[in-house]
């Protein structure tokens, strides 16, 4: 597998570990495509703005008290009514744009790398299990995936949203409307990667060295733990490189119907549903920041699994 | 090139067929609206809200009826005439049908009354000051009240005929109750006398009715078909407008009626509604069901109150929300409802320092926290005053969480009280000031007191003026009885008022329609050109 950087570093020295890095296929055809350059570079900008927020934010869009009503619809800096304070102009409630789009990309990239690796967890715990025990186990597990492939991603995360609205004591609601989030959409995804991984771990499993793992005794969770993960990572990297941009298009999509982060929280969906109301009014600015920020956000991280996707593919090259 | 003729050909009798099909229901005219949220079922006792008193209305009619001027008209009775000074005689018409095709009679009227009193009923209200209905004939009552009551004929234009014999073969003979979310035949399934019948019913999609051909009345609507949907998202519901997918929705988003008032196809209705939008809070519980204050409730003590009330820039909320077509009001009546008195409609200064004096003052200097309740499909801006209300309550430290919530989830909720601090609108059915010192004033009690007084604030003093205003024939003593409980309930900051709300509808330029304040069930005087 081409996953030198991450798997076989021995020499765990920095600059050993730099210099392995720079002479890398990975990082080559890295250096090679301008496109993937450019994408890490936007990606990184708007990581570190989500990172950063709470520093490098005008305001906090999340503080009740600080918003002025009086101040809403402020148009974006430069236009005639323009507020410097205000580069890209304020919404309905008189929050700051820029600030809530840095604010709400927090919470979206929050929401989509937490569900990432929640579903990652569960659909690679998953995949070995099913790939290296077989028979019933994988049966079970196999057609459950099957039956949750048949509906779209979206459906099951509203479902999952839905009843949790509902079982959920109520007034509780708002403050773990994130984890609500991060559990619907993981679990609406884990079965790409338990498919992957069951796939590379029917394959690995026949080989020598698993097998002689196995006559020497080890048990199977360390089997697969310590001999099977390593080697069937490569793909599952690629596919939740792409799917955190499907997680926080998932999630601007919840919360764009009103079922995800509530509205004196939001995250981009729900910025971008707040000023839908205003599209045809002439205050554009309200949607469509957030709407560029989701975009440009999705698209760079999409790239970027492109790229690593075609890097660590040896057929590709 | 010959078989690019034949191909024309083809086309034009194509086009003929159609044109065909398209005159066929050119008479036949269908009308198509929405509004942002659904009806919540076809049963006129199943819940007390406007939209479903409004769209039952249309299948469903009261014995007595509102002109367009709102003045009470004969509906199902033809006349009425007080006997002594508790018994009302209704004559009711001859030769109406219900839909079913059974004929309405006094029977009907009898079992009417005792579905929308009886267990279930959201519309106690309206029969509460009946004692009894008394058959004369097959076409006479007798309605008896517990003291005279002279706004009777009023109080009951919402309160609609049922058929007895289809209830009780359909096993509807209670209506279900809202507060627990069940439904019943009559959820679903309507036979009234009106001038619409129920043709299908999706929640939530779609409800569809066609005229009634078999109406006592001559209609003045020219409308076959009426397809009403609940269109939530309201730059979609604009879109279905403009696109031509509907011929009228209501309520217009307040930032879009100069862009639909440029359509050269579109035009726009507006006026004010008797409505007023207020805020209302638990003050009777020891203890908030939903706050972090522990063993007593702030809402008790009236410096709180005030504070709710005087952190509440309720100019901004008309210039910013509501776009400076709201009127924002001190009392709990619009000024279309008899009984408004203009000298008490002054608001407390909006006073945030002070406020957080008064907190500081009642022992509540630091944050507290509490749970609001708000619907965000009922109103005008529902949710959008809420969560303004919420970041002006946060400028005096009271950490406010807003649930705004669908009207399917949020009714049934705070009709059961479970709630702290939730937003309300009212408009009264009798456009009489009693109904609102009845309803949201009075102590909670059986039979329509207090119904929707949902804080329980209580004042015996309004309890027995209230009792007094319902049997007062006279004029000036009855406003001036009224004017003293409004009085006392400002000062009790028994409740926030913020505004009356506009009544905003746009249609098709072919629309007439006729607008009234206490938003009228409109279809019967639809006419499309």
């Amino acid at each position: 597998m081409g996953l030198e950087v991450m798997t076989t570093a021995p020499d765990t020295g920095l600059r050993a570990w730099f210099a392995r890095v720079r002479d890398s296929d990975v990082f080559y055809s890295f250096r090679r495509s301008p496109v993937t350059i450019a994408a890490a570079v936007v990606a990184l900008l708007c990581m570190g703005g989500a990172l950063f927020a709470p520093w490098i934010a005008p305001h906090n869009p999340f503080d009740m008290a600080a918003i002025n009503l009086m101040d809403s619809f402020v148009p974006p800096v430069w236009t005639s009514q323009g507020k410097v304070m205000y580069l890209l102009g304020t919404d309905n409630q008189g929050r700051d744009v820029l600030s809530a789009i840095l604010y709400g990309a927090r919470i979206s990239l929050g929401v989509g790398v937490a569900a990432v690796l929640l579903s990652m967890v569960l659909g690679v715990s998953l995949g070995l299990l099913s790939g290296y025990a077989g028979g019933r186990t994988d049966a079970v597990i196999m057609r459950i995936a099957d039956i949750q492939l048949s509906f779209p991603a979206i459906l099951i995360a509203l479902l999952i949203d839905g009843v949790a609205h509902v079982v959920l004591p109520r007034g509780s609601y708002g403050s773990i409307a994130v984890y609500v989030l991060v559990f619907a959409i993981a679990i609406s995804g884990w079965v790409q990667y338990a498919r992957t991984v069951r796939g590379s771990t029917l394959v690995e499993k026949s080989k020598e060295y698993v097998q002689a793992a196995r006559v020497i005794g080890r048990r199977p969770a360390a089997i697969m733990l310590h001999h099977l993960l390593p080697n069937v990572m490569g793909p599952v990297l690629v596919i939740a490189t792409i799917h955190i941009a499907t997680a926080i298009i998932t999630e601007a999509t919840l919360s764009f119907l009103g079922v995800g982060m509530p509205p004196t929280t939001p995250s981009l969906g729900t910025l971008i549903r707040i000023g839908n109301d205003f599209l045809f009014s002439g205050e554009w600015w309200v949607a469509v920041f957030p709407g560029v920020a989701l975009v440009v956000l999705v698209l760079s991280v999409n790239l970027l699994g492109d790229w690593l996707r075609d890097a660590l593919n040896p057929k590709l090259r | 090139m010959n078989k690019t003729r034949r191909s024309v050909g083809r086309h034009l009798a194509a086009l003929a067929c159609a044109l065909a099909i398209a005159a066929a229901p050119a008479a036949a005219k269908s009308f198509r609206y929405a509004d942002q949220g659904d009806v919540l079922s076809m049963d006129p006792y199943m819940f007390n809200e406007q939209l479903l008193l409004n769209f039952t209305g249309n299948i469903y009619e009261p014995l007595v009826g509102r002109g367009k001027n709102l003045e009470p008209v004969p509906q199902l009775a033809t006349d009425w005439k007080q006997t002594s000074p508790t018994v009302w005689r209704f004559n009711l018409r001859k030769n109406v049908e219900f839909q079913d095709g059974t004929p309405f009679t006094a029977d009907d009227v009898l079992f009417s009354y005792e579905r929308a009193r009886g267990e279930g009923s959201d519309v106690k209200l309206y029969v509460g000051e009946i004692k009894e209905i008394r058959k004369v004939n097959e076409y006479t009552v007798d309605i008896v009240t517990n003291q005279p009551f002279a706004i009777l004929p009023h109080m009951i234009t919402t309160w609609y005929i049922v058929s007895k014999a289809w209830c009780e073969k359909n096993g509807a003979v209670r209506p279900v109750d809202v507060r627990k979310g069940t439904e019943n035949y009559a959820s679903n399934h309507a036979n009234g006398t009106g001038p619409f019948m129920l043709k299908s019913r999706e929640p939530g999609v779609r409800t569809v009715l066609v005229a009634n051909p078999n109406w006592w009345d001559k209609p003045e609507h020219n409308v076959t078909e009426a397809v009403f949907t609940p269109i939530g998202n309201a730059a979609t519901r604009v879109a279905a407008l403009i696109s031509g997918e509907i011929d009228m929705m209501e309520p217009v988003p307040l930032q879009d009626i100069p862009r639909i008032q440029g359509s050269p196809d579109l035009k726009i209705m507006q006026g004010m509604e008797a409505r007023t939008i207020f805020l209302g809070m638990d003050q009777k519980r020891d203890e908030l069901l939903f706050s972090n204050v522990k063993g007593k409730n702030p809402f008790k003590d009236k410096r709180v109150r005030q504070a709710f009330y005087q952190a509440i820039d309720i100019d901004a909320i008309k210039s910013r929300i509501m776009r400076g077509t709201s009127t924002p009001t001190a009392l709990m009546v619009a000024p279309a409802v008899n009984g408004f008195v203009p000298e008490l409609n002054k608001r407390l200064p909006y006073d945030p320092d002070g406020a957080r004096k008064l907190l500081a003052d009642a022992g509540y200097p630091n944050r507290f926290e509490l749970d609001m309740n708000c619907p965000n499909d009922r109103y005008v801006n529902d949710a959008e005053i809420c969560q303004a209300v919420v970041g002006m309550l946060a400028r005096i430290g009271v950490k406010v969480n807003l649930l705004a919530e669908t009207k399917a989830i949020f009714f049934p909720k705070v009709l059961r009280r479970d709630t702290s601090f939730y937003m309300l609108g009212w408009t009264p059915a009798s456009l009489d000031s009693h109904n609102v010192l009845l309803a949201l004033m009075s102590t909670p009690a059986e039979g329509g007191q207090g119904q929707y007084n949902l804080g329980g604030y209580s004042n015996p003093r309004i309890d027995e003026l209230t009792q007094k205003i319902g049997s007062e024939n006279n004029n000036t003593k009855r406003n001036a009885m009224i004017a003293e409980a409004f009085k006392i309930h400002a000062q009790d900051i028994g409740h926030l008022p913020l505004h009356q709300q506009p009544l905003v509808w746009a249609m098709k330029k072919n629309v007439e329609l006729v607008q009234l304040a206490n938003n009228n069930n409109f279809l019967k005087w639809v006419v499309i050109k």
